[in-house]
């Protein structure tokens, strides 16, 4: 049964079922919200609050927020362009970015968001933080200077009992994503994969492997994160 | 398994939900929580241990290290420090001879600091096992560290006896001040407890919401949401476990008012969360009480135990048949963050304090994922007045858009600081006067998440339509360097306090204590300004209340006080290198061996 | 119509991104047409001979030298451009950040496992040897930057682009496929 009902981005109306997140509705209208914590399926958290969107004049993250009758959402507008640009920038910042360096380079969704927000250099100055790379675990690396803390892999990656493999450890700047070392022991090639692939950045990476897309042919090289989505209307 | 660790499990029936419980008590049995006990944890309740960690490293009072025999947790916000808490930690580490985040002399003496723990207005003050030792000096510290060294339990520490109140209490043993300077309708003890619950059974919930609502009462924790309307929301939702908390975790630097309020009135909390829960039909209460103010636990529980036995809670209150409630206390672990509603919840829940996405609300939402109300204390102990006295009674006092008295929790640079109820409306002026503060440079209203105002702000009034305030006050004299003193250390508390799930709140305060560091260090300039007003903005699109205001020092005082930033920055220049290169290569060179030509 | 002058250094970098520009290929006849080189490992003109319009610096600062240069090129060009990851951020020289100074030396030249011969375990500390930062600086942090074209190495036609823009006074064109950090 349908029930779809009408609200406006920047101007435009749009359709979508009552109740669906607004950044699945915006997607499915073709207009392109950016995400980086969001995946599409799996319960929002609203963390990296790139997908911020004046609501009825109020800032509230599209991935969290369901869809009402007649919301009026203002999206690509220079208010939140501005602050979606800073918080990428933040990201860039808070870590240790070494694009050239990074498996994940080309197919990274922080990097691909730097990008199409056009960030040529970081306004904010580079804290070069003190974070490890925890290589102990047979299948999997965790490099925590390019962790963003999105949660993705948090929320994701269970072991067949539903336990969590990833969770965060601490609070505020000193966060981290820590494994446990058991599961981490246990953790099946596929499952592996899967935590590599579910991270945005290069954060976690299957060991022996990277590299394997020659530039050129990798997902964000030659159109912009979202075009996919742009290209539906 | 250490039978103490299977002991704690066992209590709380293995229940994950109880997480938090079980920690506390490990804290407190064993002195830290081990990786053993984690990996016993996790294999009890089924959960990785990673799923025990998260929980654990997310509040300040659970250690992964032993803390000592004693342990002091001295306390580091601005109104401490104005009040010598620096001779003070200087006093500990000498007479220590180990620095602040150490534990020395054969595990004897943890020293550690801590934000705010609501002893604002009897600074410098630590927790010593869990126990206030207020109004420290160094002489005090000299003696108390000769009292550790000697065995002496901390209760045989006091020199200065117990404070006043119930803080005498055999169940209490504090030396701790209410220092209640001003009574109003709510600290006015005119009414039994027990008499709002016996009237409440003669009418409906639906009356009790109505009545609430008619006294145009708004939540007295900051945001202000219409109590009544937040009830009648929570009755209207379809699942029937519904449950009403009471928010006890007043963390915002410079609020104590609770804690009095729980020292002096607790049957009024507790009839208070009794009214609620009949008006929402919930069956279960829970205090939510930060653990800073532990040291209340046993009595707030003998509270209730006297309670239950007066039939005011329990089964069939009141002699209603079919009237069922009871209160039980959930003790935090050292998070401000926990003071939202919502992450409120997720720490009672056993889990780390986030706070939630909304929509859903806790009203539609909450603890367990049912209907939930929360309610700060004073909201719930001035519920039971308006039902003894009536809504009209109540409306009739304040101001048109905030009906009733607000507790204010005053300190800083004044005569008298302390707890005052004054009807709303009441204008910072006249607060000033109050309190004994002349020569008053500024002062912080509603804490660091509040605004810094200036002398030509003074006439404003306190009222949710001027300055809305969960009635913390902070006065600063003429003589205290604000920036310095007050918004870097006010950026140092939420820097310290995010849960950092939001990248903005996460970020934004390290990048823009960076700044303010700069320009304090003289090497600002003009741009620094505009830029941290610029990127100040950044973090209202956070998800919680404390991650929407924590640029407010910054904004508000580069808003009232922009001369201070002024004064401190080089105009013309357009760049200033913070590069220095005889400290970059300082290091390097004495490794090697040289000495550095510049 | 006088050519504006361009001088170029590479600091703590690879020279990748003088290659980089390098590989504008046969546009640099016509970039000859329209700038002129001063102090450059280009040309190899090893000190400035005149007041430069564009300077644009590889590498971060990871060394007294690097800082000395960097503020040479910040006092004889008008803009100066950060050309490359490394100056923009440290790029890879700036994997050392999180590792103390001391562990650094003492890989290089005592314990490390390429040491081979230092019995006496000289560390170089001659006062004509430029002396290593507690860190390697992003050029911005040093002075001011005007622009900044990242990639590593940026991309030859970003860098053409670019330096045919800053030379016309037309607007920068910053096509997707040339703005790349790696």
């Amino acid at each position: 049964m349908s029930n779809k009902i009408k609200f406006k981005i920047d101007g435009v109306t749009c359709e979508a079922e009552k109740g669906q997140y607004i950044v699945d509705a915006a997607w499915e209208n073709g207009i392109y919200i950016p995400t980086l914590c969001n995946i599409p399926g799996i319960k929002p958290q609203g963390s990296c609050r790139i997908c911020t969107v004046n609501i009825n004049g109020r800032p509230m993250t599209a991935c969290t927020t369901p869809l009402l009758d007649g919301m009026e959402i203002e999206n690509d507008i220079p208010e939140i362009r501005e602050i979606r640009k800073a918080i990428i920038e933040s990201l860039f910042v808070e870590g240790n970015h070494f694009c050239p360096a990074c498996e994940k380079s080309g197919n990274c969704m922080l990097q691909a968001l730097a990008y199409r927000f056009q960030m040529m250099a970081p306004r904010f100055p580079y804290s070069f933080p003190v974070k490890g790379v925890d290589a102990s675990h047979p299948k999997i690396i965790k490099d925590q200077n390019r962790c963003i803390l999105c949660k993705r892999c948090i929320k994701s990656i269970k072991d067949e009992d539903g336990k969590s493999i990833f969770a965060f450890y601490g609070r505020g700047h000193k966060l981290r994503v820590h494994v446990d070392p058991e599961l981490a022991d246990k953790l099946t090639d596929e499952l592996a994969q899967k935590a590599m692939d579910v991270c945005p950045v290069g954060s976690i990476l299957v060991k022996e492997k990277g590299f394997d897309v020659p530039i050129g042919k990798r997902a964000y090289d030659n159109v912009p994160i979202g075009s996919d989505i742009e290209g539906n209307k | 398994m250490n039978s103490t660790v299977q002991q704690i499990i066992n209590t709380y029936k293995k229940d994950r939900f109880r997480l938090m419980d079980m920690l506390i008590d490990f804290q407190e049995e064993l002195g830290f929580i081990s990786k053993e006990t984690v990996k016993d944890l996790a294999d009890q309740l089924d959960i990785s241990t990673v799923d025990v960690e998260q929980t654990l490293s997310f509040y300040h009072f659970f250690t992964t290290e032993p803390t000592g025999k004693y342990t002091v947790y001295l306390n580091d916000s601005v109104v401490a420090k104005m009040m010598g808490q620096e001779e003070v930690a200087k006093a500990f580490e000498e007479e220590l001879g180990c620095n602040f985040g150490q534990v020395c002399e054969d595990n004897l003496i943890g020293l550690f600091a801590t934000s705010d723990i609501g002893m604002n207005d009897q600074e410098p003050a630590a927790l010593i096992n869990n126990v206030p030792f207020t109004k420290l000096t160094p002489f005090r510290v000299r003696e108390l560290v000769a009292d550790m060294r000697a065995g002496k339990t901390v209760y045989e520490m006091y020199t200065e006896g117990y404070g006043g109140g119930n803080n005498k209490s055999v169940l209490v043993r504090s030396m701790v001040a209410n220092h209640i300077r001003r009574i109003g309708p709510v600290l006015l003890n005119d009414c039994s407890p027990g008499d709002a619950i016996k009237k409440i059974v003669q009418i409906t919930p639906e009356a009790v919401i109505e009545e609430v609502k008619a006294s145009k009462i708004r939540g007295r924790g900051g945001a202000g949401f219409p109590t009544g309307l937040k009830w009648e929301f929570c009755r209207a939702a379809v699942e029937k476990e519904r449950y009403i908390f009471c928010n006890a975790d007043e963390g915002e630097p410079g609020t104590f008012k609770d804690r009095v309020l729980l020292t002096e009135c607790p049957e009024m909390i507790f009839e208070g969360m009794v009214i609620g829960g009949y008006a929402i039909g919930a069956k279960k209460g829970i205090l939510y009480l930060r653990y800073e103010y532990k040291y209340l636990g046993k009595f707030l529980n003998d509270v209730l135990f006297r309670m239950r036995g007066n039939n005011l809670l329990g089964e069939n209150i009141a002699g209603l048949e079919g009237f069922n409630f009871d209160i039980r206390i959930q003790f935090g672990a050292g998070a401000y963050v926990c003071g939202e509603e919502s992450a409120l919840i997720e720490s009672t829940e056993g889990k780390r304090g986030e706070p939630r996405d909304r929509p859903p609300f806790p009203v539609e939402r909450g603890y367990l994922d049912k209907p939930t109300v929360i309610n700060n204390v004073e909201t719930l102990a001035t519920v039971v007045k308006i039902i003894n006295k009536g809504s009209e009674w109540y409306s009739a006092l304040g101001t048109n858009d905030s009906t009733g008295s607000k507790l204010l929790s005053i300190s800083g640079d004044c005569r008298f600081p302390g707890v005052y109820e004054v009807e709303w409306g009441f204008s910072i002026d006249d607060m000033l006067g109050m309190v004994g503060a002349t020569e008053v440079q500024a002062v912080q209203v509603g804490g660091p998440s509040g605004a810094l105002i200036g002398p030509d702000e003074f006439s404003r009034t306190i009222s949710y339509a001027d300055l809305a305030t969960g009635g913390a006050m902070i006065i600063f004299g003429e003589q205290r360097d604000l920036l310095k003193d007050v918004v870097l250390n006010f950026m140092d508390f939420f820097i310290e306090e995010s849960c950092g799930s939001c990248s903005t709140c996460r970020n934004f305060p390290v990048i823009l204590r960076r700044t303010l560091k700069r320009i304090i260090d003289g090497k600002g300039i003009r741009k620094d300004i505009d830029d941290m007003e610029e990127w100040g903005q950044i973090p209202r699109v956070s998800r919680c209340g404390l991650g929407q205001t924590c640029t407010n020092p910054i904004l508000t005082s580069i808003k009232n006080f922009r001369h201070l930033y002024e004064d401190l920055v080089d105009k013309d220049e357009d760049y200033v290198s913070e590069f220095d290169l005889s400290t970059a290569v300082q290091e390097s060179c004495d490794f090697v061996g040289r000495i550095p030509n510049i | 119509m006088s050519k504006l002058v361009v001088a170029t250094t590479s600091l703590a970098g690879c020279f990748g991104c003088h290659m980089s520009l390098l590989d504008i290929d046969e546009r640099i006849l016509d970039l000859i047409e329209l700038v002129e080189f001063n102090k450059s490992p280009i040309n190899d003109i090893k000190t400035f001979t005149k007041q430069c319009d564009i300077g644009l610096i590889e590498g971060g600062c990871c060394n007294s030298e690097n800082i000395h240069v960097l503020k040479d090129f910040r006092k004889n060009c008008k803009i100066l451009v950060s050309l490359g990851e490394c100056a923009i951020m440290g790029g890879l020289p700036a994997l050392r950040n999180g590792i103390p100074i001391e562990e650094c030396l003492a890989e290089a030249y005592l314990d490390g496992p390429t040491v081979k011969g230092n019995i006496h375990k000289i560390l170089p500390n001659d006062k004509e040897l430029p002396m290593l930062l507690d860190k390697v600086y992003p050029c911005h942090e040093v002075v001011k930057i005007d622009y900044y074209l990242p990639g590593c190495p940026p991309r030859a036609d970003l860098i053409w682009d670019v330096l045919v823009a800053l030379v016309t006074g037309d607007e920068m064109k910053l096509p997707y496929e040339v703005v790349k950090f790696d």
